[in-house]
């Protein structure tokens, strides 16, 4: 089902598949060729192909169970360890193939960051939370620490609020607070990528609204992927969308398109609510 | 019917201790603690006793811990889940549940004869090692499997080694349930007398102990030795260890308690 699409490359020109910024101008950050996944005998991603463009945000939506999660977390090789994970096909990052066995996953995890589901700040004070990532590299320079810490909780829009209690259990914030700061622990190695498993589903409306405006903010400097089950979330803050079903890529394109205008029926029923 | 179960078992337990302490209390003074033991039981003390049971739990101690984590760190971190992982799984749990006898005379083999080792402090602590290992074990995988996923990916994401997440992360998050476990095993360790009379616990040792290889004694085997006397002054005697040997277990009991709330406040997710 669907064959003509999923197995699409890059030049063709097809409308439905077409990035919305221009590739020739901006090279491609993120690649899938033909990626296939399992889980023992359940195939979970069907021959996905899909281009993100650098420094834009892109948007993984369907519904529970549609395999954008999984799809996402091929991206930093966080299925790894999953029992019985099982892949064909290639993911590239800037023109690399992450799964090559010359990639230390450590490597590449600095270079791509991830925020969860469910703000999961570590059990130690707000500071020693961003620091991590520095610290575990290897870094001595407690200078250079406090000022990546504090760089990337300002670019988190986080530090005006915490600035006097850095040294604070990062348990006590609110959950909003806690999920600005996985986004500034995530930042602080310096990634290009960020990947995003519904960052704001556990969040109330304010401060998902506050999520969203950093994004939009971070996109000029990192390459934004979202997986998100809100709809009007995937609207308002990605520039491409990429719809999922059953492990299948339906329709990849431009989030304004995709919304107003989708070229596959299950793509309209499911932006719609019809199902899902 | 568990209420009135419960409540019989504690009232009968009330009772048994009171009886002990009610016997004795007369005789427990500092020279008791101090003194050598005698074949006069007025001048008998527990010194040589205690500080065999001092030896014995710090060498215990020092065997155990290292081993029991580190196994339980590997089986819930490292083991491939297989057949072999699984039969490990079950003969671990099995192992908690030998008689402790069994223990005593594997390590009268083991230690104190194929090894040569002869009744020494190191043959009875490489003993008490082995029959407290599987509680270890057991209880420091159930402190990992405690910790949330969810702070595993948060290291791993950030390019965490495996190593550098146990270390980090999941060690400092389940340190208060492995303590707990720690010490609850070696506060059963400390009753024990049967696989120290095995392995060779003298009864009378008219000196405290000086290296890891001398031969010893510790409470349990001397309440054990007066108890067994026909003159009522020894059973007093030993009315008085048990009141101490009991101090001691509910101090370490009390430790455990401790420490698990201490670092449960501070892990709440």
């Amino acid at each position: 089902m669907d064959s003509e699409i999923t197995s699409q490359q890059p030049k063709t020109s097809q409308v439905e598949t077409k990035p919305k910024l221009n590739p020739n101008n901006r090279s491609f950050k993120l690649q899938a060729k033909n990626v296939d996944v399992f889980y023992d005998d359940f195939q979970a991603i069907k021959d996905i192909s899909l281009d993100i463009v650098e420094n834009s945000i892109t948007a993984f939506i369907g519904p529970s169970g549609c395999g954008k999660s999984t799809f996402l977390r091929l991206f930093n090789r966080m299925n790894d360890n999953i029992d019985g994970f099982q892949m064909n096909g290639e993911i590239r990052i800037d023109n690399k193939n992450i799964y090559d066995e010359s990639i230390k996953v450590e490597e590449l995890r600095k270079r791509v960051g991830m925020v969860f589901q469910k703000p999961n700040p570590f059990p130690k004070s707000i500071y020693e939370n961003v620091a991590y990532g520095l610290r575990i590299q290897g870094v001595k320079d407690e200078d250079y620490i406090e000022n990546r810490v504090i760089e990337s909780l300002k670019q988190a829009t986080l530090y005006s609020e915490i600035e006097d209690s850095l040294d604070k259990q990062a348990l006590a914030l609110s959950g909003g607070q806690q999920q600005r700061l996985c986004i500034a622990r995530a930042l602080a190695v310096k990634p290009s990528v960020i990947l995003m498993d519904e960052p704001t589903s556990a969040l109330d409306p304010i401060s998902s609204g506050k999520i969203e405006d950093l994004i939009h903010e971070l996109k000029k400097e990192f390459t934004i992927v979202i997986v998100t089950h809100n709809m009007q979330q995937a609207a308002r803050v990605s520039d491409n969308t990429a719809f999922l079903y059953m492990g299948n890529l339906v329709e990849y394109g431009d989030t304004q398109k995709i919304f107003t205008n989708p070229k596959k029926d299950r793509t309209q029923n499911y932006i719609t609510g019809r199902f899902g | 019917m568990g209420i009135i179960a419960s409540i019989s078992g504690i009232v009968v337990l009330a009772i048994f201790i009171g009886f002990v302490i009610y016997m004795g209390i007369q005789r427990l003074s500092w020279d008791f603690i101090v003194q050598l033991p005698s074949r006069f039981a007025e001048e008998s003390g527990i010194y040589t006793a205690w500080m065999g049971t001092v030896w014995i739990m710090v060498f215990t101690t020092l065997i155990s811990f290292p081993l029991g984590v580190g196994a339980g760190i590997y089986l819930e971190e490292y083991a491939r889940q297989n057949r072999w992982s699984m039969f490990l799984e079950i003969n671990i749990s099995n192992l908690a549940s030998v008689p402790s006898i069994i223990y005593g005379l594997l390590g009268l083999g083991v230690f104190v004869r194929m090894m040569q080792m002869g009744n020494s402090i190191l043959a009875g602590a490489l003993t008490l090692s082995l029959l407290i290992l599987p509680i270890i074990i057991v209880s420091t995988r159930e402190a990992i499997k405690a910790v949330p996923s969810s702070i595993r990916d948060a290291s791993n994401a950030l390019g965490a080694s495996k190593w550098q997440t146990i270390w980090h992360q999941i060690l400092p998050a389940s340190f208060g349930g492995i303590l707990t476990g720690v010490i609850l095993a070696l506060s059963r360790a400390i009753g024990e007398t049967a696989p120290l009379i095995v392995v060779g616990a003298l009864v009378y040792v008219p000196f405290a102990p000086q290296n890891p290889l001398d031969e010893f004694t510790v409470l349990p085997v001397q309440i054990y030795n007066w108890v067994s006397r026909p003159q009522e002054e020894f059973i007093i005697n030993a009315a008085a260890a048990i009141i101490v040997l009991l101090g001691i277990t509910f101090i370490m009991n009390g430790i455990a308690v401790y420490l698990r709330n201490k670092w449960q406040s501070k892990m709440e997710w």
